[in-house]
């Protein structure tokens, strides 16, 4: 059995004592189920790595509580809003706090899924054509009218999103015209912007990329494959209901121009630290940017902990090795 | 089908080789002339002596389960219902009793003395029954319900009547039989017979709680389709989630049918003594003591968290309860059954469940109020007259589960129709219960809920109207495509494929 480096400490070097880490989680959106399985799961990483690691929730105890007891570096598993679209990390800035992950203005972009297509298609990256209007758009000009343009621009089968949120939340496939009107519906509860996207047939799989200062690096594929064929909440967190095959069971060339979108998408949209790009490979090889997540879920089912035992790692010891990082430099 | 082989992986040479947690190794092939890390080596999953493969699907029982649990997997709804925890998010959802309204500071000495002066008894197994002195003061509770001819010897004590009612189906139920209940029904007990895979048939209610003429309706279609209906299950006072109280003349017609029809009875009764208007009404097993099984608890009248419930049957029948109980949990908690019994021995209970209506009541006033002053037209709820629940009946097309999303986004949360239907249905109804939060976040709450349904009617107005016979292909002008579209995505190739 191989020996596991040390401990990180604290980035002063006279301190013997070991790093300590606020884990937040939790958060009031709709993926905070998700995050404080994230959360717990990234304390008991750290703590057996050896850092004192801490489990908070955004709230109103959050800012007193690292006032009072002010952490070397704060790991986000915020899912949802608070912590993927940039407004908390704005906030950890303007406190002085160093955090892992990426900067508040890429995470705004990143967030925004009609965004961050845009600019990675712009960067040369293949993505599902798409449209994404506010409910006022289909109000004022007629839903029927705005309806007809996108299925005869986008084809069916169509992907109905919202144009924010993670965990498939409100995701649902349309396959035929007369439920487009009920999908829309059921999507504009999850937020006011909804994007439509061409669908693509082929392998789901998710692409991990990890920055421990020698530029972004991609970990192996995590292939997906649901039993019920969708990749909905209930196939990622019940354990049973999907299969992974890490690494993913593509060609090597394929293999290869996947991990490098993902390198490219993490590029381009500017993020650090770590990401997960969710892509969609066809039966082809082509390789298609779905969409990029900058607090991937490090839950007992995430792909981003696949994606690291694939590549012979520890997951504890890269994210400790994150939090290090970022506590020297504030340091 | 293009050939497939394990990927190509990139492993960042920054990683360090793992440790004793490992799970799945990259090793290099024997002989390979590229090191670790290196873009472009070839990688391959290894057995490692110290470590377990994680298993594919995550479950390496995945294939092992009974066929009854394959239902089990967690939920959306259950995912948003995790922000209730937040203080900011009003939770009309849980039917959680206000325990903070028992005298807690002697509660607390009282069971405190169970352990320090009887804990050789509060401590140790006890029967499987229950504990005698228990069954006997339950006995005197359920007289306040008209049940006068109960003997100790029929009570079984459960763990919450929900363990009851799991014992009661056990003993009845074989897989594919029929079970008719309200429709809607408690979820617990919709969950208790899909474990034991019953078919649960729905019976109308209305206002006056169970329609008699459905439930007739319903025996003979089963009668004439062969099926085997072992029970109805009915909560006919203060009704969860609808709210609503079997009325007397019904009780009296059903009671007639069950005659008519050898029909047994499971009367599950958690909220009896929670009226806000009238003196408790006289059960159904008051009425008929071979025809109906009594489920009671404590969890509404005392405390959930003590889960002391219990099962009034006929002696053929307790007998089998207490088998089955012995088989499933040994006996009922001691220490929880003692101090039931001690605090109905010497605590003022019947003041305290005065003070528990009165607060419900306060409860139950400002959400039909809120309720009244704020809903939109075309919603619909029924006013409960005791107990915790109202039912919302939203504007026509709308679906409450569909829109939880939007009201977890505005902080107010309630249960989705649909998960007190066995069948599907339930899309345009919502469960409210008012028994937790304080009057004010009440009608915060429904002001809240108010704005969420008008949003959703504001995007049904947008999306109904669409007819979509009438949508029209538009083919995309030719040169004006979408400065987005790149690669092959975009291009015909890829719909042939689909």
């Amino acid at each position: 059995m191989s020996e596991q480096a040390p401990a990180p400490e604290r980035a002063d070097a006279t301190s013997a004592h070991p790093l300590r880490a606020v884990v937040l989680a939790g958060g009031l959106t709709f993926e905070r189920e998700v995050s404080l399985s994230s959360g717990t799961q990234v304390v008991e990483e750290l703590t057996r790595r050896g850092l004192d690691a801490e489990l908070r929730d955004a709230d109103a105890e959050l800012l007193p509580g690292l006032a009072a007891a002010p952490a070397d570096a704060v790991f986000i598993a915020l899912h949802g809003a608070t912590g993927e679209d940039g407004a908390l990390r704005a906030v950890l800035d303007l406190a002085g706090v160093p955090y892992v992950g990426s900067r508040a203005s890429a995470c705004r972009l990143a967030w925004d899924k009609p965004a961050a297509k845009s600019v990675v298609a712009s960067a040369g990256v293949a993505t599902p054509d798409w449209v994404a209007l506010p409910h006022s758009t289909f109000r004022e000009l007629g839903a029927g009218a705005v309806l007809d343009l996108m299925v005869a621009r986008l084809g069916l089968p169509l992907m109905v999103k919202p144009a924010s949120g993670g965990s498939a939340l409100g995701v649902q496939k349309v396959s035929r015209v007369e439920d487009l009107p009920a999908a829309m519906v059921s999507c504009f509860a999850y937020g006011d912007t909804v994007m439509v996207e061409r669908y693509v047939d082929g392998v789901e799989v998710a692409l991990a990329v990890v920055d421990l200062g020698d530029g972004p690096q991609a970990l192996p594929a995590v292939e997906i494959e649901p039993e019920s064929g969708v990749f909905d909440y209930a196939s990622r967190y019940s354990p049973g209901l999907t299969e992974y095959h890490t690494p993913a069971q593509l060609p090597d060339d394929v293999a290869e121009r996947a991990a490098a979108m993902a390198v490219r998408v993490h590029e381009a949209l500017g993020l650090a630290d770590l990401s997960r790009t969710d892509a969609i490979v066809t039966p082809d090889g082509e390789v298609h940017f779905l969409e990029v997540n900058v607090s991937p879920g490090l839950t007992e089912t995430s792909m981003f902990p696949m994606a690291v035992e694939a590549a012979g790692h520890d997951l504890g010891d890269v994210l400790a090795r994150l939090l290090a990082r970022r506590a020297a430099a504030q340091g | 089908m293009l050939p497939t082989s394990r990927g190509a992986a990139h492993v960042p040479s920054w990683l360090p080789v793992a440790g004793h947690r490992l799970l799945k190794v990259a090793t290099l092939p024997p002989g390979s002339p590229a090191g670790p890390g290196q873009p472009g080596t070839h990688l391959t999953t290894g057995a490692h002596p110290h470590v377990v493969p994680r298993h594919p699907r995550l479950d390496p029982l995945a294939d092992r389960y009974a066929a009854r649990t394959h239902g089990m997997k967690t939920s959306e709804i259950r995912a948003l219902f995790s922000v209730v925890s937040r203080p900011e998010v009003v939770s009309l959802a849980g039917g959680m009793p206000a325990v903070t309204a028992l005298p807690l500071d002697a509660v607390g000495s009282m069971i405190g003395e169970l352990v320090s002066g009887m804990g050789a008894q509060t401590l140790q197994y006890g029967s499987g029954q229950g504990d005698p002195r228990l069954r006997e003061r339950i006995c005197d509770v359920m007289a306040l319900e008209g049940i006068t001819d109960a003997s100790p010897s029929e009570v079984v004590v459960t763990v919450g009547s929900q363990q009851g009612l799991d014992l009661v189906t056990r003993v009845f139920v074989d897989p594919g039989d029929v079970i008719l209940a309200e429709g809607p029904s408690y979820v617990g007990a919709l969950g208790v017979f899909q474990a034991a895979q019953a078919r649960v048939r729905h019976v109308a209610m209305d206002d006056h709680g169970l329609i008699p003429e459905a439930l007739e309706e319903a025996l003979i279609d089963c009668r004439a389709a062969g099926d085997r209906v072992k029970f109805l299950y009915t909560v006919p006072n203060f009704h969860n989630p609808a709210g609503v109280t079997l009325s007397e003349p019904r009780r009296e017609a059903i009671m007639a049918l069950a005659e008519r029809y050898d029909l047994l009875v499971i009367e599950d009764n958690p909220y009896g003594l929670l009226g806000f208007e009238h003196e408790p009404m006289r059960a159904l097993r008051a009425r008929n003591n071979q025809r109906v099984i009594y489920l009671g608890s404590f969890s509404k009248t005392f405390s959930p968290g003590l889960r002391v419930g219990w099962v009034l049957a006929p002696l053929a029948v307790r007998e089998k309860l207490v088998l089955a109980t012995e088989a499933q949990v040994l006996c009922p908690p001691s220490l929880t059954q003692y101090a039931v019994a001690r605090y109905l021995d010497t605590q003022p209970w019947r003041e305290q469940i005065k003070t528990f209506t009165e607060l419900y009541r306060e409860r139950r006033d400002a959400t039909l109020e809120s309720l009244a002053a704020l809903m939109p037209a075309g919603t619909a709820w029924t006013k409960p007259e005791g107990g915790f629940y109202v039912w919302l009946k939203l504007p026509h097309g709308l679906d409450s589960k569909l829109m939880q999303p939007r009201a977890v986004a505005a902080h107010v949360a309630y249960v989705p129709g649909i998960g007190f239907f066995a069948d599907g249905n339930g899309q345009e109804y919502m469960r409210l219960s008012y028994c937790y939060p304080e009057p004010d976040q009440i009608r915060e709450g429904v002001r809240r809920l108010a704005r969420v349904i008008e949003a959703e009617l504001d995007l049904h107005s947008t999306f109904d109207k669409v007819d979509t016979g009438t949508f029209r292909a538009i083919p995309p002008v030719p040169g004006h495509e979408a400065e987005t579209m790149v690669g092959p995505a975009n291009s015909d190739t890829y719909e042939d494929g689909r």
